[in-house]
């Protein structure tokens, strides 16, 4: 069955199709671009990253822009799909769902109206094995976005590695964030991993910081052999 | 030992992780051991070693297990308790003279309980999470004893317990899966 794997750039989406590529065909990625902040539906923190990442999977992205108004994004998010179904002939529609019912509900309404499956294969995953899984399957993402206390400017372009899962579990005790960032504690990219032929390097970016709440943007970004 | 059962269209599918992982998450945390296993090569030992059996649910797209109703006929005579999760219920229903027919529910809807029920506790109404294409009509002589605007929710046999909910009791409803686990206990 050909795929297409919404991608917002971080460890959820590159996870699900990690998993998606071990059962079906992963025609293309698909990537929703939206000029709003507070997107409900769409995370921000360097989407135009993605289009790197789809270099370095070797794998075809399409992509449209949204300006992100609540429910007017979820028609872009339906063309997006569209043009997928049309460039790549996709059968299903992939996401990297965990909990959010809010998510998974209107991808599935959308994929229903377009006769199309859709898979969410982390949904109401366990956070530690998930997480677990993350690291020792050889993904490397990196904190791009903190929200929440106690994340300080340093959690800010931190790998995702043994360490700051230990930091991160220690938090979920302390602070009752969630593992996962589900709750919009923290976002993520990816800037290797398993499916990946080549690494993505960072050479410039720039910290913004306060109060509990932060970015990371990458300005410059290149990819390099393994 | 609880048998969870793959409904899905073929074994080991992309939609494993989706509707029997979550299943199987309760239940484990509901202290009781699980083995799990698709439809298609359930065998009757696997049906005999069983002190309950969760049939899952599947993609909103999948209704393969639909059209393999007579692989399903061993429900006809189990004697542990069944829990039929969406697809589940609807094998549930086949199997036993009810009927489908078309009734999309997807997202959160409110499920008011009509009757007492032993899996669905006290409260008049919960909210649920829905992901079907098709609704039941019952068999004849079972009890339905939950429904939402557009759909039956939850039936059971008159005097086996034979359990079956429309809604995905994984999402946010996890007590009704254990309360299944401590009925099949008892």
């Amino acid at each position: 069955m050909k795929l297409g794997v919404l991608c917002s750039g971080g460890k959820d989406s590159w996870f699900a199709c990690h998993l998606a590529i071990q059962q079906e065909e992963v025609a293309c990625l698909i990537s929703i671009r939206s000029r709003n902040e507070e997107s409900y539906m769409f995370h921000i923190p360097n989407i135009h990253l993605v289009p790197l990442q789809a270099e370095a999977a070797g794998l075809p992205l399409v992509t449209v822009e949204t300006e992100g108004i609540e429910e007017a994004e979820l028609d872009d998010l339906s063309r997006a799909i569209r043009l997928a179904v049309e460039e790549y002939g996709i059968e299903g529609v992939v996401t990297g769902a965990l909990l959010s019912v809010y998510q998974a509900s209107r991808v599935q309404r959308i994929c229903r109206n377009l006769d199309l499956w859709c898979f969410n294969p982390l949904w109401y995953t366990d956070p530690e094995v998930y997480m677990g899984k993350l690291i020792s399957s050889g993904f490397r993402a990196i904190i791009t976005g903190v929200f929440a206390a106690p994340f300080s400017a340093d959690w800010l372009g931190r790998e995702i590695d043994k360490e700051a899962l230990h930091d991160l579990q220690q938090y979920v005790r302390s602070h009752r964030i969630t593992l996962t960032g589900e709750g919009g504690e923290y976002e993520t990219l990816v800037v290797d991993a398993p499916l990946f032929k080549k690494k993505i390097v960072i050479e410039e970016s720039e910290k913004e910081y306060a109060n509990f709440r932060g970015f990371f943007r990458v300005r410059r970004a290149v990819l390099e052999a393994k | 030992m609880i048998l969870i059962v793959d409904l899905s269209w073929k074994a080991r599918s992309l939609s494993r992780d989706e509707f029997v992982g979550p299943v199987a998450r309760i239940v484990s945390g509901a202290g009781q051991e699980w083995r799990e296993v698709h439809f298609s090569a359930l065998s009757s030992e696997d049906i005999q070693s069983a002190s309950g059996i969760i049939l899952c649910g599947t993609a909103l797209k999948d209704n393969f297990f639909a059209e393999k109703a007579e692989e399903f006929a061993w429900l006809r005579d189990v004697r542990v308790p069944v829990l039929g999760i969406c697809a589940g219920m609807q094998a549930l229903c086949l199997v036993h003279g009810g009927f489908l027919r078309l009734a999309c529910e997807i997202g959160m809807t409110t499920v008011r309980v009509t009757q007492p029920d032993p899996l669905l506790g006290d409260p008049p109404s919960f909210e649920a999470y829905e992901l079907h294409s098709f609704a039941c009509d019952p068999p004849p002589g079972w009890v339905v004893s939950a429904a939402s605007d557009r759909c039956v929710q939850a039936v059971h046999h008159p005097d086996r317990p034979l359990y079956g909910v429309m809604f995905h009791p994984e999402v946010r409803n996890d007590q009704v899966v254990e309360r299944f686990c401590a009925l099949c206990r008892e």
